[in-house]
């Protein structure tokens, strides 16, 4: 299996068993993000204690990268603080993921990330 | 009836292969591959006689001229029409464009224009355009079968519409509108009738002379032709009367500081230096199309959408939008394995779904089946109301031409019940 095969099958398991699929009753921040183009919808709820994301939940409908990108970023995210997480990226974000992807499904890669920057960017304005 | 086998072989680019596996080609609604007849009929064009048209005194350009002109009849005889009412546009949607223009210049603040909830983007956002006018807008409804209810339209009639634009073939569901019926009843309301032709000038025989309609608009890139082609077929008495649409060379026929007057139809339609190449291509697809002949075309579509109803329930979970009776149909099959409502958060936690939906997204089906060297198209297909109106996000599609065989529908399935294992959840 190449290493691509294997980032592939790790976003699968995250798509088939999402981590952190489900709603945050106290949230301190929450945002839906949404393409239009296919119709791929992530939205996202965090809880912010001491300047770090102390909790982070998602729910969402969409494809497999786009599901599955959202699984992998709350694990990611968790623990870290807004300035460290408003830092990254999109090239970085995908060259974490590490699947080579077409522009379209670039796009559904990028959903839950720019959910999360959203959900950071609302709660500094308020 | 048609050998696909044969006719494939037509096709350059359909003995590509892809993950080692010749392409089957199923997005023929987005558009249509060429034939080497068409390639060949535009190089040569190139080759031998390229200079403008309507313009040089020298032998090239009338020769060239004379080209463009022979085109013209070849395509306007397909459709049964006559030359003098084919306008040449790049496609469906530069013509509908062109007619949302010319005709919106004659309403007026209250006007009504009717259109159905199963338009493509382009027969939508042109008459939206006239919104700012104060003009208002009627979808007609489908019914449950994903056909026009027409009592409904008869209904919707009754306001008097000064327009009415129907698709003949609905690009996401298949359904043949019964737009010979529904041009008379709009035309006894006095309202001017339009036909996007886009999905059915390509598949099924379509004659203007029968329709009762004022205008057809057809792509040549959906029907074997090059991209950059299309026309608007239109009565003589409408295109004479209306207001052109692009300004510049070829449609004036007197220019001063201070105004113009315009040229002949349907010269006046057509500013600037047209696709010449294009309208080579466009007849010789239009010749290629008629020597299988369109009844042929037509059946043979209708068997493959026969064997993809009679396989699709052998799919667990698949949901199709299209009309039940093949009859009623084009070769267009649009689908989903599982429910694919847009993703709502406030429904989502009414209805309690704490978990993930065990559906496939359009996007993975694709993604999958192009593993197999299978295209297919996912996604709104360019009909976000109707998608609203079906409540789904998305929907997969499979559509059919003349170079698919029954292989090719059987080989869909085969690789559908694989996206079912991977994607399964
Ligand atoms: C029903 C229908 N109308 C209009 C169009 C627009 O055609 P074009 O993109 O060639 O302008 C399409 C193309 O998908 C179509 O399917």
């Amino acid at each position: 299996m190449s290493e691509q095969d294997i980032n592939a099958e790790i976003i699968l398991d995250h798509y088939r068993n999402p981590h952190n699929y489900g709603k945050i009753a106290n949230a301190t921040g929450s945002v839906t993000e949404y393409n239009p183009v296919c119709g791929d919808t992530v939205h996202i709820d965090i809880l912010e204690k001491d300047g770090k994301i102390e909790e982070i939940m998602f729910m969402g409908r969409g494809c497999s990268i786009s599901q599955g990108s959202a699984s992998m970023l709350t694990d990611f995210v968790k623990g870290k603080s807004p300035e460290e997480i408003m830092k990254v990226g999109d090239e970085e974000y995908l060259h974490m993921l590490g699947l080579e992807l077409g522009p379209a499904r670039e796009k559904c890669a990028l959903l839950p990330l720019n959910a999360m920057h959203k959900a950071l960017q609302e709660r500094i304005r308020k | 009836m048609i050998d696909s086998n044969v006719i494939k072989k037509d096709f350059p680019v359909l003995s590509r292969k892809f993950h080692g596996k010749e392409i089957i080609y199923l997005d023929s609604a987005a558009t249509s591959q060429k034939p080497r007849s068409v390639i060949e009929a535009m190089s040569n064009y190139y080759e031998n006689y390229n200079s403008n048209v309507h313009r040089g005194i020298y032998q090239l350009s009338e020769e060239s001229t004379d080209i463009y002109e022979k085109t013209r009849e070849n395509v306007a005889s397909f459709v049964s029409c006559s030359a003098r009412e084919t306008v040449y546009v790049r496609n469906t949607t530069e013509a509908l464009n062109l007619l949302a223009y010319s005709l919106g210049h004659r309403l007026r603040r209250g006007d009504r224009i009717l259109l159905t909830e199963m338009e493509h983007h382009s027969n939508i956002i042109p008459w939206q355009f006239l919104k700012s006018k104060g003009v208002e807008l009627d979808y007609v409804k489908m019914d449950a079968d994903f056909n026009l209810d027409m009592e409904d339209y008869s209904e919707k009639l009754k306001k008097n519409p000064k327009i009415v634009s129907v698709t003949q073939c609905s690009n996401v569901l298949g359904t043949i509108n019964p737009v010979k019926e529904m041009g008379s009843l709009a035309h006894e309301r006095g309202s001017v009738f339009i036909v996007d032709g886009a999905q059915s000038v390509p598949h099924m025989p379509v004659s203007f002379r029968d329709l009762d309609c004022d205008f057809i608009a057809f792509s040549g890139h959906k029907m074997l032709g090059p991209m950059g082609i299309g026309c608007l077929v239109g009565k003589l008495e409408e295109l004479k009367t209306m207001h052109p649409f692009l300004g510049g060379g070829d449609m004036i026929r007197e220019v001063s500081y201070e105004g113009a007057t315009w040229n002949d139809v349907p010269y006046k339609f057509e500013a600037g230096t047209p696709n010449v190449a294009g309208s080579v291509g466009l007849s010789a697809a239009v010749d290629y199309l008629r020597n299988i002949g369109m009844d042929s075309v037509m059946d043979h579509e209708r068997l493959l959408i026969r064997e993809t109803l009679k396989l699709a329930p052998e799919i667990e979970g698949l949901v199709s939008f299209g009309p039940s009776d093949p009859e009623k149909r084009g070769g267009v099959f649009s689908f989903n394995i599982g429910s694919m409502p847009a993703f709502r958060i406030e429904r989502e936690l009414e209805a309690g779904n704490m978990v993930v939906s065990g559906s496939v997204h359009p996007h993975d089906v694709a993604a999958s089946l192009d593993q197999q060297s299978i295209a297919i198209r996912s996604g709104h297909h360019c009909a976000m109301p109707l998608m609203g109106r079906m409540d789904v996000a998305a929907t997969s599609r499979a559509s059919y031409y003349v170079y698919n065989s029954i292989e090719d529908v059987k080989n869909l399935f085969i690789a559908l019940s694989d996206v079912k294992r991977l994607f399964a959840r």
